[in-house]
């Protein structure tokens, strides 16, 4: 289910999705755990080395080496060490883990050992959020299954090291996603994030050394494990190993998951992998990795997908999550949109998030209802401007910055807004109605 | 731990590695705003009032989060730091109901400081503010959402630091409230520390909300008269029309040793003073019922008769009882009173624990008494008996914090479950009334073990052998333990090296008026009456054989023998259930401040001032000495002082021979011809008086009596300095070591618990308010003292 | 209170999963709350109990978490995206349609208890957009005919149930 394809495609982490892998016997066929037992016999400091030089980056997001995150897990540690795997996927455009999870359960399974066999931890968590019960319950089965087989628990494959894999599961917050919040959900508490530093790494969960990574990350280690380092990072480009899964939404031919190189082509992959827009519709926008990404403008697709060059275009890679604005998009409702979201999520924790995201929205809704005046857009941007770098974690600028961007290259849209009831947008016929607040 | 070098705009400050960068700003005088940092409450991060500039870092950081480091660089105070704190408070203005003329916290509340500071003042937001009702959560705590700004104090403090854990955080966002741990009230002990933490009106006072404006009181820094843990209570007090009314109690003075704490009834309970059965002129038995009178026509009377009975049966048929709230100075002149002027040795009080053993115990042993303040500071303590939590509470709060904060080793020895467990490195359990023994044990007594229930004699000797093993313990018990078993955990004690002992007493000067000398047997200090000579020299003639106790003036009252007694701020019949039958034919002057059983009795009641109207000083159960401060004044009411002196005169006794008043400092400099300048006559009261030379002009200036008590009690010789300035100090427990022991069946402990007080408990609305809303079937009547 | 024996074999296995009881809170409330239908009272001063909690503390950490309720829902709990990728492939209408279809609001429930409504943040359909959860079923790049098809089979099981 869910499964497209297209030719420029690299299948890495997407290789066994459609071919009944969550089946052990049948991932077992298709190369299953032989990167466990290849990381069982290398040193701990071998394989943190080959993940650092593969190139991968985090996939949820922030795009922190991962090899270079494990080595700074202590190597001495009196209380236990863990692996958890952020499997809260949230991030509006986002719907990659899903699939892994729903295709590949026991890569994810995989990665957890080994990086546990890397920092030395003897149990991983496998969080999933709490939407997805079909794929908690796959994911338990799987579990299950390779406890059968003696793939997990006591002396996994006679290697004499223990390693038990735990599934954890959430209950609806985006919040969670943040990777101390993560560590509070799964300890049984409200997901705020924790003062950093120290750093997860250090004191993590239950106070004991964590390292934290997106599922797409850990199941793409098996496959850095067994390709080797080299053949991973020339997948992409300089300093972005590999590929990734990027998920087409919106206004597009051909929305869908696609496995392609980092680097690729934004433009390309607008119109040729997801098929272009629709109707013959023009492009307006771009949001590039998700909601909290800066939106690029028509002009500014022509960079290619990694981390670094998208931070040069003045936005992020993000989780992934490429959404396609044709030009019958109203910038405000979606900023509104948005900002909405950011509102629901927001923990309440800090002050400039909590009472930003509202009167953002707010101000939003009154804007795109007509009621705006010329002194909301400044505000608008000088609310954004003051959450920005200011918050506890993440979200007051995932909020923020999408906004800044809105505003700043689609400023004319606003001040339209002002002017104008039902606005243009409207007036031409594309559904637009006030969102309901819940 | 090694100092760290850094610079803070540009200053120099070295300050302890592992400092928190907001403290090292203070330590040099920066301010660092900040609404969820609170010394001493884990760190939250939340506000983000703190951000400042540190260097090398892209992002402004929090002040609050961040420890120094060697060489750190640091501003407080650029444009992009005052644009961050201006934009924190726009922020929270934006749903902040602007209702400050109505707020209780108008005026001193920290949002309106910080929006002063920054400068918010232009509003940019047009839409409506989210708005829920008040709610009130118990009879003495209110909640205001909209104004609450989320700092979690209230959530910390409660939690953390009183280990009651009733507020939370619930929903998330902009919805995100504190809420109550019974959905929709509090079920708590009520201390209102969540009220006094709070920065702004979210969290008000049922006993005060919307009764005044701050800067409509008087604040006044007094003790609190409740328990014997001598808490610092700031009283705000208003003119009323009889004079001046309490409105608030509260502990924005932090000067204290109860630091942050106070409890329910030094924040509450102070609502007993303007109850409407309050005496408020004096009572003269007539025709059998008791009518009112003039002062004169009291004292004249009262004077008249005990200078008859004295004369013509001796001052033997005379018995004094006094009070555990009554200032040492009022304690002392009492002690004085009946010896010198009525010429008799029977007075007593309600004992509430056996202070005398102790101090005996004590000999030689100066400064092994511990300090309230040392509670919060011992590496090891150790609790034999007694709920602190709920009849001590400064002291609980010292040991909790103390194991919180410093991780003190808490050893528990009682019969029951006590909440302190929760703290306790190890808790023993004994049989109901075993604690001597258990002291005993410690003494070592091995056989005393098999009085201790199942606890197996290894795991007696192991506690024991542990307890030895540790440096600066300190050993609190209560009236649980008396007589030889006080010397034996005192012996024990002492093979500890630095080891301190607490004895704990039950009324908020039950201290002090066992060290003033309320016994028939003792004399201030507890110099025993055989040994009288130190104070027969200022005092002159007294009896010389030790007089009744309580019980025996009954008894003799009883028998016809008593024919005159004389009860200052007690209920002897209501507490200590002395039968009232047996005084039909005596004498009975009561000055109290409510018609209590014993006051119903009276042939003569005088209204009396409590201690938050009059002024003088208290001991707390720890030994520490503190200035009490005159808050509230009702009209025809006087202080016990007063009314001892005046009754002295009407007897026909010189009364400056029982207060030395006036002498030599009755021409004294008042400071007048040093210049005009504002303020300069007061300071110089303050030094004469810091150095026992103020003029004292009237014969009810208790300050002459603190000259004579800091002469002649061993111990309290402390700084009058200190003393005047609002400290605590601290008397050394010197007793001679001659004083026998006690008849230890005259200890009548109080068992009074969080809102419980006695007498004051009974009148007081807040604290039966409370009662009330926890237990909907009426609370058991407590014995008053 | 005891649930099913299901829920109590999960509940004592995952207790063995952790250093300390509570970790199991979150997945185990929504647990409960799939049985009971909400989060009952009884229900949190059980939880409470069997991890040493408060019922405040439980409390604290239900109203953190949007899938958790302690109100009752209907059978049916229709959750309809309307976040960005959906929104651009007309959730909004499907939500309207919802609405105008059930007669209910944004968490209201239809009279026979069969369905409730609620709009919802991202749920990782984006790809397959517009998409709606009923209950833990996701159904994705939805038309409003299709919609009305869903809601046909819901209300034909709804009702054979209730009649069996």
């Amino acid at each position: 289910m869910h499964l497209v394809s297209h030719p420029d495609e690299v299948k890495v982490v997407s290789k066994r999705f459609g071919k009944g892998a969550t089946d052990l016997d049948r991932y077992l066929a298709l190369d299953g755990y032989k990167a466990v037992q290849k990381a069982l016999g290398m040193q701990p400091d071998g394989i943190i080395n080959e993940v650092k030089n593969s190139g991968l980056r985090g996939r949820g997001g922030a795009g922190f080496n991962t090899g270079l995150k494990w080595s700074f897990v202590p190597k001495q540690s009196a209380k236990p060490k863990y692996i958890l795997c952020n499997g809260d996927e949230s991030e509006p455009g986002t719907c990659k883990d899903r699939l892994i999870f729903e295709h590949d359960p026991h890569a994810v399974i995989e990665g957890v050992v080994i990086a546990g066999l890397a920092v030395g931890s003897h149990t991983g968590y496998i969080y999933i959020r709490g939407e997805y019960r079909y794929l908690s319950n796959l994911m338990q089965k799987a579990i299950k299954d390779a406890y059968a087989r003696g793939l997990l628990g006591k002396n996994i494959f006679g290697s004499g090291y223990d390693f038990d894999v735990y599934w954890h599961g959430g209950a609806g917050a985006y919040e969670v996603g943040e990777e101390s919040a993560l560590m509070e959900s799964l300890e049984g508490k409200r997901g705020i994030p924790r003062i950093r530093p120290p750093f997860p790494a250090v004191v993590g969960l239950w106070g004991g050394p964590t390292v934290i990574n997106n599922a797409e990350t850990l199941a793409s280690v098996p496959h850095i494990i067994l390709g080797g380092a080299e053949w991973y990072s020339n997948l992409g480009t300089p300093k972005n190993g590999g590929t990734r899964l990027f998920c087409l939404s919106g206004h597009l031919n051909r929305p869908g998951v696609y496995e392609l190189p980092m680097g690729y082509n934004l433009k390309k992959m607008i119109y040729e992998v997801g098929g272009g827009i629709p109707n013959r519709k023009k492009l307006k926008a771009v949001v590039p990795g998700g909601s909290s990404t800066p939106v690029l403008t028509a002009d500014e697709i022509d960079a290619p997908m990694d981390f670094d060059s998208l931070m040069k275009a003045g936005s992020m890679l993000g989780s992934g999550g490429v959404v396609v604005l044709d030009e019958t998009t109203c910038i405000v409702k979606f900023a509104l949109r948005t900002m909405k979201f950011y509102r629901h999520e927001s923990c309440g924790w800090c002050i400039p998030c909590r009472e930003g995201t509202d009167w953002l929205e707010k101000t939003l809704i009154r804007l795109h209802a007509g009621g705006g005046l010329k002194k909301d857009i400044d505000n608008i941007l000088y609310l954004s401007e003051n959450m920005l770098g200011r918050t506890f974690c993440p979200l007051g600028d995932a909020a923020a910055m999408p906004t800044i961007a809105f505003v700043k290259k689609f400023r004319k849209e606003f001040e339209d807004h002002l002017e104008a009831r039902p606005c243009a947008f409207e007036a031409a016929g594309s559904v637009e109605r006030l969102p309901v607040m819940a | 731990m090694a100092d760290v070098n850094i610079t803070v705009d540009g200053k120099k400050v070295t300050a302890p590695a592992g400092t928190l960068l907001i403290e090292a700003c203070k330590s040099v005088g920066i301010e660092v705003p900040s609404f969820c940092y609170y010394p001493n409450l884990s760190l939250q991060g939340a506000c983000r009032m703190c951000l400042v500039k540190v260097e090398k870092m892209p992002k402004l950081q929090t002040a609050c989060t961040t420890v120094i480091s060697e060489g750190m660089i640091a501003i407080t105070n650029n444009d992009e730091v005052r644009q961050a704190r201006k934009s924190m408070v726009e922020l929270l203005l934006g749903n902040h109901p602007l209702d400050c003329p109505v707020c209780d916290a108008g005026g001193e509340c920290e949002l309106q400081d910080m929006t002063f500071s920054y400068g918010a003042a232009e509003s940019k937001f047009m839409e409506a503010k989210n708005h829920k009702d008040e709610q009130q959560w118990s009879p003495v705590v209110y909640f205001d959402r909209p104004r609450c700004i989320l700092c979690y104090r209230c959530v910390r403090v409660c939690g953390e630091a009183m280990d009651v854990w009733a507020l939370g955080v619930q929903n998330r966002g902009v919805v995100s409230v504190i809420a109550p741990n019974k959905e929709d009230h509090l079920e708590c002990e009520e201390c209102g520390m969540c009220i006094d933490i709070c920065p702004v009106g979210a969290l008000t006072s049922g006993a005060y909300r919307y009764k005044t404006r701050p800067w409509e009181m008087n604040h006044v820094g007094t003790i609190c008269t409740h328990c014997g843990d001598g808490c610092k209570t700031t009283l705000g007090v208003r003119r009323s029309d009889s004079g001046m009314q309490i409105v608030r109690g509260d502990n924005r003075d932090k000067s204290g040793i109860n630091g942050d704490f106070l409890c329910i009834k030094g924040r509450y309970a102070f609502d007993f003073a303007d109850d409407p059965q309050r005496v408020t002129t004096p009572l003269i038995r007539r025709d059998g019922q008791l009518a009112p009178s003039t002062w004169e026509e009291a004292f004249e009377l009262i004077g008249k008769r005990f200078a008859e009975i004295r004369d013509k049966e001796g001052g033997r048929a005379i018995g004094v009882v006094g009070s555990n709230r009554t200032t040492n100075e009022e304690n002392y002149l009492l002690s004085k009173f009946a010896r010198v002027v009525l010429k008799t040795n029977s007075i007593d009080h309600r004992r509430t624990a056996d202070f005398p053993a102790f101090a005996a115990a004590m000999v030689g042993k100066p400064h092994a008494a511990a300090t309230m303040r040392d509670v919060f500071n011992a590496p090891a303590i150790l609790v034999i008996g007694n709920n602190p939590t709920e009849q001590h509470p400064l002291l609980a709060w010292q040991i909790r914090n103390n194991v919180r904060l410093h991780r003190a080793r808490l050893y528990v020895i009682n019969s029951r479950p006590i909440k302190l467990r929760r703290q306790a490195t190890s808790f023993t359990e004994i049989p109901q009334g075993t604690e001597g023994q258990a002291a005993a044990f410690l003494g070592g007594d091995d056989s005393a073990a098999e009085a201790l229930g199942s606890g197996s004699r290894e795991m007696w000797v192991g506690l024991r052998d542990k307890l030895r093993g540790e440096g600066k313990l300190i050993i609190i018990f209560d009236s649980a333990i008396r007589g030889k078993d006080i010397s034996a955990l005192v012996k024990f004690g002492s093979a500890v090296s630095g080891a301190k002992f607490v004895c704990l007493g039950d009324y908020s000067n039950s201290r002090g008026a066992a060290d003033m000398g309320l016994y028939p047997d003792f004399l201030p200090g507890y110099r025993p009456i055989a040994d009288a000579s130190t104070f027969k020299d200022e005092w002159g003639d007294m009896p010389t054989a030790p007089g009744l106790n309580v019980s025996q003036m009954a008894e003799a009252a009883a028998a016809g023998t008593l024919k005159g007694f004389y009860v200052v701020g007690s209920n002897p019949v209501g507490g200590l259930g002395l039968d009232p039958f047996a005084f039909s034919n005596t004498f009975v002057v009561v000055q109290d401040m409510f018609l209590t059983e014993t006051a119903q009795m009276a042939d003569v009641v005088l209204p009396s001032a409590n201690a938050y109207e009059k002024a003088g000083t208290f001991t707390n159960t720890c030994g520490d000495i503190q200035l009490v401060k005159k808050a509230g004044e009702v009209s025809d009411v006087k202080s016990d002082f007063e009314m001892i002196v005046r009754i002295a005169d009407a007897t026909g006794f010189e009364v400056r021979k029982l207060v030395p008043f006036g002498g030599r400092g009755t021409s004294a400099d008042m400071g007048q011809s040093r210049g005009a300048q504002s303020g300069e006559a007061d300071r110089h009261v303050v030094w004469l008086e810091a150095h026992g030379l103020e003029p004292k002009m009237s014969p009810f200036d208790p300050m002459a009596i603190l000259d004579e008590i800091q002469r002649l009690v061993p111990g309290y010789d402390v700084s009058r300095m200190n003393l005047l300035a609002g400290n605590d100090q601290h008397t050394t427990t010197v007793g001679t070591g001659q004083g026998g022991v006690q008849d230890a069946k005259l200890i009548a402990p109080a068992n009074d618990n969080l809102f419980t007080s006695g007498t004051l408990g009974r009148y007081s609305r807040a604290l039966n308010s409370v009662i009330e809303n926890r237990n909907p079937e009426p609370a058991e009547e407590v014995a008053a003292d | 209170m005891r649930f099913s024996d299901e829920f109590e074999g999960r509940f004592s296995e995952m207790l063995s999963h952790y250093p300390t009881k509570r970790s199991v809170l979150v997945p185990t409330l929504l647990y409960a709350q799939d049985e009971v239908g909400y989060l009952s009272d009884e229900v949190i001063a059980e939880l409470a109990t069997r991890l040493d909690l408060t019922e405040l503390e439980v409390r604290n950490v239900i109203s953190y978490y949007s899938m958790l309720t302690t109100k009752a829902r209907g059978k049916y709990n229709v959750q309809v995206c309307t976040n960005i990728s959906c929104m651009l492939r007309g959730a909004e209408e499907i939500f309207e349609h919802c609405k105008k279809r059930l007669g209910v609001g944004p968490h209201g429930t239809t009279p026979d208890n069969l369905f409730s409504l609620e709009e919802v943040e991202c749920i990782g359909a984006c790809s397959w957009a517009p998409a709606v959860q009923v209950n833990y079923d996701f159904h994705e790049n939805l038309t409003v005919d299709k919609m009305d098809q869903l809601f046909d089979e819901c209300k034909k099981e709804g009702t054979q149930l209730r009649n069996l």
